[in-house]
């Protein structure tokens, strides 16, 4: 789960790290009323889960009462890579003096979280790596081992700051990689961090994201912090919402359907097959009418036959294809009862409707038999993922 | 040869008196891998098909030298079954639990390093030395296996368990067998690296290639792309990464937690060319995979 901007900022203010003041408004009139109680000059912040925001438009400064109205009517109009505002986030501007960079997350190929410092602050770390690799500290984290703040100094240290900043620094860095730590935060970003005129220290902005199959051990921080209630205004189509719904219920396991809009309706999973398949279509010329992967555990006639009637019902689908890697769990026989069910009972053909049945596997025998018997143009182990979408393909005319 | 499991790898089952792993259980006898206990807190004295159950890992380690471990237990006890498995000596673990939390996954990894254990997975359908053994589910009821899976000198390293199978089907339906095959594991941290796997290919000197099936996200592919630009290897490598279309779409999953693209860096096309200036055969097409392999061997 990804945090809006003034979610991930309400849990850096619990552990003890400063942002600017700051209020959230769902409207423009709530917009200026922040306004008038944090006073001039001001930032506002379309708070959208996705990058590119400033770029965008979704960040406008304001230093009086009607700039403020301005900004906000057309900040909440404006998407953000095809995403709407849930709110702004209306916060004091201060008077930077130099931007950092504070960030932890995950390396693969080490196995153990890493630690990144900069201070080249307010732009891509990425960026910064490559252009000024000298300018970047990192450091690998023991998730076993308690946590140390000198790490965090040293890492600070590394990039030649020392005196009252270098304290500072290390405060601020050591209680963002415990609240990584603590959370079970699989990313933690303050970027930038900003020391500002004063001489104070404060998160400008800040990208956490929580691995979701953890939200449950921290409900009550959650819960306290109000974070997660916001629900975005999805940009799911129709039937990638009703397919979001059959795969929130009970016995399913993972599963993602994305809407592409074509002809050639498709049916299939196991994880990276259905990336394959797809790439495939895309590549041979195909016209996909949506992207599927049914998840795991799945065996179950019931479940092929609703996910199969979806898709027939999907509009503009003329045919469907079935295509799988060789499956390992999960019967074919049972897989081509649920499709051919689907079919039938929408009234279709099943030697015409299904351009491509390709499911090989376990009680293949007995799958084979059945759709012999209702006519539908399978494939073998012996033909390639390839095989099967092409022959899907020149099926669709 | 192969690498981690053989005929004679004496494999114990945590969680064994669960659904999955009750057939699992079945299948990998059937399959003749040798498994010497399970382990279910408080079901001491039971069996399944015939394997003695016990509460702890300490009790089997009593009796039997143990090889390998499958890890079956629900997410929530699966760091503790690892630990259980490290802390006993066990050499290789691999764990098929799904969701389980990254912080976890790191301890038990980290955890695993200090006893110098292997780890394939979390989230992975098993390893297969086709002919001789294997762990999980991996390839189903045995007539099934033996369709997919035959042995010969091709390794297979895949992120996607599914296309564990899938690349050893069309590898043994072009007459090119495997040593053995690995699920690694689709989650963002794993045990077991294509870096780390190549290490055990490069000591097997019946292995002939490596067949490796990536996915979009991580910086997998990356390791082991400057792991051969650094080092080489004896072993011709054919790569194929799946997702080239998420490019398009950064930030939406398209299935396991590791697919996700954050950056520039993590990207199909990206991931390839690193994988191709490394000397790293790619194919284009998942179907040219046997063909690839085969000339690649003529050489070898």
């Amino acid at each position: 789960m990804r945090f809006y901007e003034y979610e991930a900022k309400n849990l850096l203010k619990k552990q003890l790290i400063s942002v600017p003041s700051q209020r959230l408004a769902r409207t423009v009139e709530e917009a200026r009323e922040a306004a008038t109680q944090i006073g001039f000059p001001l930032v506002l912040k379309s708070q959208v889960r996705s990058g590119g925001r400033m770029k965008a438009g979704g960040v406008k400064f304001a230093s009086a009462v009607d700039e403020v109205e301005a900004a906000a009517s057309e900040i909440f109009k404006l998407k953000v890579r095809g995403k709407a505002p849930v709110g702004i986030l209306v916060e004091s501007k201060g008077d930077v003096q130099q931007e950092y960079y504070v960030g932890v997350t995950y390396d693969a190929a080490a196995k153990l979280p890493v630690a990144i410092f900069s201070d080249l602050g307010g732009i891509d770390i990425e960026e910064v790596a490559k252009q000024n690799p000298e300018r970047v500290a990192k450091s690998h984290l023991s998730v076993l081992m308690p946590f140390s703040d000198f790490r965090a100094k040293q890492l600070v240290g590394s990039v030649g700051i020392t005196g009252g900043d270098l304290n500072s620094l290390t405060q601020i860095f050591s209680r963002l990689i415990r609240t990584f730590l603590d959370y079970d935060l699989t990313l933690a970003e303050i970027n930038p961090l900003a020391k500002l005129s004063d001489g104070s220290f404060v998160a400008l902005d800040a990208h956490i994201e929580m691995e979701d199959v953890t939200i449950p051990r921290h409900s009550q921080t959650l819960t306290e912090l109000g974070i997660g209630r916001t629900q975005e205004a999805t940009d799911l189509t129709p039937f990638e919402k009703k397919a979001a719904e059959m795969f929130a219920g009970e016995g399913w396991v993972g599963g993602s359907m994305v809407d592409f809009g074509g002809s050639m309706g498709l049916l299939g999973g196991g994880g990276g097959t259905s990336l394959v398949a797809f790439d495939s279509i895309k590549k041979q010329g195909g016209d996909p009418a949506n992207f599927c992967d049914w998840g795991g555990n799945f065996s179950a006639v019931d479940k092929v036959y609703q996910l199969a009637k979806l898709v027939l019902e999907k509009p503009g689908v003329e045919k469907i294809a079935v295509i799988t890697c060789v499956l390992q769990a999960a019967r074919v026989d049972l897989i081509a009862r649920g499709v051919i069910k689907a079919v039938l009972e929408k009234g279709y053909s099943s030697a015409e409707k299904i351009a491509v049945f390709r499911v090989p596997g376990g009680w293949e025998e007995e799958g084979f038999r059945i759709l012999k018997k209702y006519k539908v143009n399978f494939l073998d182990r012996s033909f390639s993922i390839d095989d099967a979408v092409r022959e899907g393909i020149r099926n669709m005319r | 040869m192969s690498i981690l499991i053989d005929q004679e790898t004496k494999v114990i089952i945590q969680g064994i008196t669960g659904r999955e792993a009750f057939t699992s259980t079945r299948n990998s006898l059937d399959y003749g891998t040798k498994i010497v206990g399970g382990v279910t807190p408080g079901k001491r004295g039971a069996d399944v098909y015939g394997v003695p159950v016990y509460d702890c890992v300490c009790d089997i380690v009593k009796e039997h030298e143990v090889d390998a471990s499958v890890i079956l237990v629900p997410a929530r006890f699966a760091k503790d079954a690892a630990f259980e498995a490290i802390d006993n000596g066990i050499p290789v673990i691999n764990i098929i639990t799904e969701d389980i939390p990254r912080r976890d996954t790191a301890e038990i990894l980290e955890f695993g390093r200090q006893h110098g254990t292997t780890i394939i997975g979390p989230n992975s359908v098993g390893v297969i030395s086709p002919g001789k053994a294997k762990l999980g589910p991996i390839g189903g009821p045995v007539q099934d296996t033996n369709k997919t899976f035959t042995p010969g000198p091709i390794g297979v390293i895949s992120r996607s368990g599914g296309f564990t199978g899938e690349l050893s089907n069309m590898l043994t339906h072009s007459g090119l067998g495997q040593s053995t095959a690995i699920s690694m594991g689709g989650d963002p941290i794993i045990g077991s690296t294509f870096v780390d796997l190549m290490l055990l290919f490069e000591a097997d000197p019946e292995t002939k290639a490596v067949v490796i099936f990536g996915e979009p996200g991580g910086n997998l592919e990356a390791e082991l792309a400057n792991w051969v630009q650094n080092r080489g290897t004896r072993l011709p490598i054919i790569a194929f990464i799946a997702g080239r279309f998420v490019e398009e779409m950064p930030g939406v999953s398209f299935g396991h937690a590791g697919s996700i693209v954050h950056g520039s860096s993590d990207t199909v096309s990206q991931k390839m060319s690193l994988l191709r200036q490394a000397g790293i055969i790619v194919a284009e097409e998942v179907s040219q995979i046997p063909k690839l392999v085969k000339e690649a061997i003529k050489y070898v």
